[in-house]
């Protein structure tokens, strides 16, 4: 396996998490709610999805458990602050609080314990071509769900009516709900979506990228996946831009410190977060003149006339 | 704002845990920089903890707080304990150091004591362990189990506790194998499982088939495993991850230091201090060596025994620094601890340039 073949894999690896949580995190967001909660949801889908793989053997269970586990949660958030109308940022720092706890416990008994890692593609021939071979045919089924997942999420958003109604709900509830769409159900639903998506990326991380269970293993990676959605300026395919972007960086900076390049360390950490702010700048001075790209009712709580 | 909302966490669950015990018993605080499920470093120290309310849980109760970031937010949970009425609190991390000075000049009648700092005060000690001289005996194994003769090393920060044990790696494995290589990957953080598997792989990419971690998870063994490579554990026996890959394992054993120390808190005789210990006071354990041919253990055991009756020190003189200058002697026929505990310099062999430098 050459060098180059082997850091392509890596990245892949290392953007999937982020991808299939911001994938669910946008949908969220163009529906018009900021969930703050993604960290806490996908640490517990990660301690949910290896309890699941645990009991069963399962990788595909595990799955599902982690994203029923990060769905639950996002229940949780959906009854709060669109049944209530609390804050949403307030109530979606304290699921990720919430959660980091909760997947501490749940996962207790968990640390330590060993499951067999989730199986990669093998097609016979293509899996063993030079070079293309284990990229494009040797990944595990997270990769390509988290791609699938993101040209679903644009197909679902561009090309289909209920998609419209999504975004019309994100840009002006009032409006849409004149209109006689159910706001709050359309919401709810876009809520579920991303908790669903974040347990997943949960599960991913502690079924395929480091297989065991350890309290605080996303280490941070929801906050990045929800930075990546403004970094996406809230367009689905710009996501796998972005996370991509992301992780290059961060594995490339790791093996120009094996090679010995002689970069201060801590600049190399800093690296992958200077690149997304600087490509964040590029960004927001190409499109000055089109205005905010954020869905307009982002964040604002929405409570029907009685 | 994550981090401002985990301190006020933490401080709530500080002033909860206050009301709740006795009034005779003392109270011994503890905080740790990761969870107690990292399975490495804090780990370790709650181990320790549980031994300690084990032989003296009659006459005392503990309180930890776990997941603390170092710097600022350290100080709120460390001034958190000791209004809660701590009279012993360990802060167990060496980024805690300025804040546990801060505080402990705030609370003169607390006692406290910081692991693996160097700033000292009448109510503030300190305490370490000599992981470099199991790190001497990695060095002498990995380089007999290498056969690209290139090891691979994941640091976390180069503070000198790192850099010390990078460097008596090297020195364990120079003397057997002179031409050993060594490459080292930052990923600054002592816990991220996730980008410690990605150093990981990156050194195995890079030709490195034996690796070595100063890191808190056992993503590196895991991943050692994965590609049939071998590893060593940190700071806890990490068999589990790594069953065909651990040669074996630096094992961080705090209790009998803990129970001491409560003891003389407890006898009204606590003073201050500075203990670092080894593989001599047993502070430092190895975990059985597996995976090896007997030859290899024999070696490592003789080495383990010849350090911890101190009759080899893996920093004996004449030690050449990077540049080739060889270091001034100052400890007789080894360097002197205040020169390992500053070391801020590699030794020859290692390519690398010294982050900073």
């Amino acid at each position: 396996m050459g060098l180059v073949e082997a850091i392509l894999l890596s990245v892949l690896a290392a953007s999937t998490p982020l991808l299939l949580a911001a994938s669910g995190e946008l949908v969220a967001e163009r529906a018009g709610v900021l969930n703050l909660g993604v960290e806490g949801m996908m640490i517990v889908g990660a301690a949910c999805g290896f309890a699941g793989a645990y009991f069963t053997g399962s990788t595909l269970f595990g799955a599902l458990c982690g994203v029923m586990a990060g769905t639950a949660l996002a229940a949780l958030f959906a009854a709060l602050t669109l049944g209530l109308a609390v804050n949403q940022v307030a109530t979606g720092l304290a699921l990720t609080i919430f959660g980091i706890g909760l997947s501490g416990l749940i996962g207790a008994g968990f640390v330590g314990q060993r499951i067999v890692p989730a199986p990669h593609l093998f097609v016979p021939y293509l899996t063993d071509l030079a070079f293309v071979g284990r990229i494009v045919f040797g990944q595990d089924a997270f990769v390509y769900g988290s791609l699938v997942l993101v040209l679903a999420v644009r197909w679902f958003l561009y090309s289909t009516r209920p998609g419209l109604v999504l975004r019309a709900v994100g840009d002006s509830h009032a409006s849409a709900h004149a209109l006689g769409y159910p706001v709050l159900r359309i919401r709810c639903l876009a809520v579920l979506f991303g908790g669903a998506c974040a347990g997943l990326a949960g599960a991913y991380l502690s079924l395929a990228y480091t297989p065991f269970f350890i309290a605080g293993m996303t280490a941070g990676r929801g906050w990045i996946a929800l930075a990546l959605v403004v970094f996406a300026s809230w367009r689905p395919l710009r996501l796998i831009a972005g996370a991509y972007l992301f992780g290059a960086v961060s594995i490339l900076q790791l093996h120009a410190q094996g090679a010995g390049l002689g970069v201060p360390p801590q600049l190399m950490a800093a690296l992958p977060y200077l690149a997304t702010v600087l490509v964040l700048i590029l960004i927001s001075r190409v499109r000055r003149s089109e205005g905010t790209a954020a869905p307009a009712a982002l964040g604002i709580p929405f409570v029907p006339d009685r | 704002m994550r981090k401002l909302f985990l301190a006020a966490a933490a401080a709530v669950l500080a002033m909860g845990a206050a009301p709740a015990s006795a009034q005779n018993k003392l109270k011994v605080g503890f905080i740790y920089v990761g969870p107690i499920g990292d399975f490495g470093w804090s780990y370790q120290h709650e181990v320790a903890r549980r031994k300690l309310v084990e032989a003296l849980g009659d006459r005392i109760d503990t309180t930890y707080l776990e997941n603390i970031n170092e710097g600022p937010d350290s100080e709120r949970a460390i001034e958190q304990l000791a209004r809660a009425g701590h009279k012993l609190i360990f802060t167990t991390s060496f980024g805690f150091m300025d804040a546990t000075v801060k505080v402990a000049r705030k609370f003169p009648e607390v006692h406290f004591e910081h692991a693996t700092g160097y700033k000292r005060d009448k109510n503030l000690a300190t305490y370490s362990g000599r992981f470099y001289e199991g790190r001497y005996i990695q060095g002498q194994i990995a380089a007999k189990m290498s056969k690209t003769g290139v090891l691979g090393y994941v640091g976390s920060f180069p503070i000198p506790e790192v850099v010390s044990g990078i460097n008596a790696t090297m020195l364990g494995a120079q003397s057997v194998n002179p031409n050993i290589k060594v490459k080292i990957i930052w990923v600054s953080s002592w816990f991220d499982p996730g980008k410690e598997a990605d150093a990981a792989k990156a050194l195995l990419d890079q030709g490195a088939d034996v690796l070595m971690q100063h890191t808190d998870s056992p993503a590196a063994m895991q991943v050692a495993s994965t590609r049939g490579r071998f590893a060593f554990g940190q700071d806890s026996d990490m068999i589990k991850f790594g069953e065909k890959s651990q040669l074996t394992a630096i094992v961080n054993n705090w209790a009998p230091y803990y129970i001491e120390r409560v003891k003389l808190q407890l006898d009204g005789t606590w003073k201050t201090g500075d203990m670092w210990g080894g593989l001599g006071t047993k502070t430092v354990t190895m975990a059985p060596y597996t995976n090896m041919p007997d030859d290899v253990k024999k070696m490592a055991q003789d080495t383990e025994a010849a350090i911890a009756a101190g009759k080899l020190h893996p920093f004996k003189c004449p030690v050449v620094a990077q540049d080739g200058k060889t270091v001034e002697c100052k400890g007789g026929d080894h360097l002197d601890d205040g020169q390992i505990l500053g070391m801020n310099f590699f030794v020859k062999g290692v390519d690398d340039k010294m982050p900073g430098k």
